[in-house]
């Protein structure tokens, strides 16, 4: 019986492998979601006819009431809300975790974690440590994140004197209360080194800026996997275990990319204080430079002459709600026989591929979608360039000011289009607080304006 | 109980190499997507809830594993469900 139990474990192990494996392309990505819900039928199934599970009802009531708020949350989320939800289901799962690392600290025979001796075994008392440390983290730390997402607290980072000092000494704190519960099976130990990681979890948030969210929530997605994992090797379950790791991996990799995209260093986005304030950017400047206006009539004879247009679509756009629009365009131009691509930059949005799924969302055929490196070359033979909701991602200063707060930063090379179209409200900077010289060149034409009602003109104008 | 650990240990090592090439070949477009599901299977977490809820009787660890299983299914059933939302949406030209 036991190794059939690990046998149907090892298959949810599997099922879940695959459905990350299937996100390779869009084609096999449903079919992997598929694998994923069947994978996780199983390990439910599996668990549910242990023979010392007999409440039943609980289990039901339980599985109902989150399916309900689950199913009803999925079905009505803005994908332009992903992130703030994606941090929220991050806490869920801290929190469950501490949840069941303290259930199998009251209850240690239910979970098999006896000695002879009646104590708790010692490396399960490690194990269930590192699950609720995690877990706890994870939890205010996502609440942060998505209390900031959400708008409820500023984006600004929070810094104060000693901060890191301060985060220092309760980790060795955190770390001093599992050693001593290693040694002495209390419950002070363990509710304390609990505590403590909730106040760490904030704390480590806190400071990190607006702009360095993507990092953050790909950051949190790791610990949640590592939380997973802590509980699996608790309970013994190799499913979980995998996962975890799985999960672990994946929020570690995209957390390296998002940092590579901005080109900021892991650690420095960790210890935070960037983003928030608008810092007078080097080249700024205090004189007025002359820009080149355009109304959206201009736009509209510049992009139906073009041959060949990409569009660069930032996060404002997806604020503006400009994104049906702006395919709307595309649609009419790709009939004039214009050739259109978009471009997108790896932090375009607030999340990784956040932009991809708000293009998508607008219909927006994804084989006309092009990452960073696969489009780069492709500015210089393009007749325009239109970016519409984007600044920083596009300022050439990232490659030629070593001053600059984004010097090394990869950028869209937008600059080397013929013609650069910028949809803009103002000629305010961009979350990095730095000043964009492409609104001077002389291939650039600025279009002022609401980016939705900008497009939309555009639109009536081809007409 | 030391061969066992070391045992799920190496299960653990292994799995994170897998994870890291299982992951790299991922398209970028469909990292949120990742996101979002890698979120619903660490909600697998859901068996520690369920040993914890299944005994008989009442006691905290059993209200406990309670509030955990409906953490954990409200991630496991939103996370499934949103991520076949937006994989919907991914269409290729007509």
């Amino acid at each position: 019986m036991t190794s059939v139990i690990a046998l149907a474990y090892l298959t949810a192990a599997v099922l879940f492998i695959l459905a990350l494996r299937g996100l390779s392309s869009p084609e096999t990505s449903r079919r992997g979601n598929l694998f994923g819900i069947l994978g996780m039928t199983i390990a439910i199934v599996t668990t549910a006819l242990n023979p010392e599970i007999v409440s039943y009802t609980w289990i039901v009531v339980a599985l109902v009431i989150g399916a309900v708020i689950g199913l009803s949350i999925a079905a009505k989320i803005p994908m332009t809300d992903m992130p703030q939800l994606v941090a929220a289901f991050h806490s869920l799962v801290g929190l469950a975790a501490v949840l069941v690392a303290s259930a199998a600290y009251l209850n240690p025979a239910a979970f098999d974690l006896l000695n002879k001796a009646g104590e708790i075994f010692i490396a399960s008392r490690i194990e269930m440590t590192l699950g609720v440390v995690i877990g706890a983290i994870t939890f205010s730390g996502s609440v942060v994140a998505f209390t900031k997402l959400q708008g409820l607290v500023s984006g600004a980072p929070v810094v104060f004197k000693g901060q890191h000092p301060l985060n220092a000494l309760i980790g060795i704190a955190i770390v001093a209360c599992i050693v001593a519960f290693c040694f002495e099976q209390s419950g002070t130990w363990f509710w304390s080194m609990t505590a403590l990681a909730f106040i760490v979890g904030v704390l480590i948030i806190i400071p990190i800026g607006g702009a360095d969210m993507p990092v953050v929530i790909s950051m949190l997605n790791s610990y949640s996997g590592w939380a997973a994992a802590g509980i699996g090797f608790t309970l013994h379950n190799e499913a979980l275990i995998v996962t975890g790791a799985l999960v672990g991996s994946s929020g570690a990799i995209l957390s390296y990319i998002m940092c590579k995209g901005m080109n900021r260093g892991f650690f420095s986005v960790i210890l935070g204080g960037f983003g928030g304030e608008v810092a007078a950017g080097a080249g700024g400047g205090g004189e007025e430079k002359p820009v080149k206006r355009g109304s959206s009539d201009d736009a509209a004879f510049i992009l139906k002459n073009a041959g060949s247009v990409i569009i660069v679509p930032g996060y404002g756009m997806a604020v503006a709600q400009a994104q049906h629009a702006v395919r709307e365009m595309a649609d009419f131009l790709k009939e004039e026989g214009v050739d259109v691509k978009y471009a997108i930059h790896p932090v375009a949005g607030r999340m990784p591929g956040h932009m991809n799924v708000l293009l998508a969302e607008a219909n927006v055929p994804y084989d006309e979608v092009f990452e960073l490196e696969d489009i780069n070359s492709a500015f210089s033979t393009a007749d325009v360039a239109f970016v519409i909701g984007a600044n920083d991602v596009t300022n050439p200063a990232a490659k030629t000011d070593p001053t600059s707060d984004i010097y090394g930063m990869p950028i869209l090379e937008v600059e080397n289009a013929n013609t650069v179209l910028f949809v803009k409200r103002s000629l305010a900077t961009g979350y990095a607080g730095v000043q964009n010289e492409l609104f001077f060149r002389d291939n650039t034409m600025m279009l002022f304006g609401d980016a939705k009602k900008m497009v939309e003109n555009i639109v009536k104008s081809f007409g | 109980m030391e061969t066992q650990f070391l045992s799920q240990f190496s299960v653990f090592v292994l799995a994170i190499f897998v994870g890291y090439y299982v992951v790299w070949s991922v398209t970028p477009a469909l990292h949120t997507p990742l996101m979002s599901v890698t979120n619903a299977i660490s909600s697998v977490i859901i068996v520690g809830a369920l040993i914890a809820a299944g005994p008989e009787g009442i006691s905290t660890a059993k209200v406990l594993g309670f509030i955990a299983m409906v953490l954990a299914s409200v991630n496991i059933f939103g996370g499934f469900a949103v991520t076949q939302r937006m994989l919907s949406m991914y269409k290729k030209k007509k």
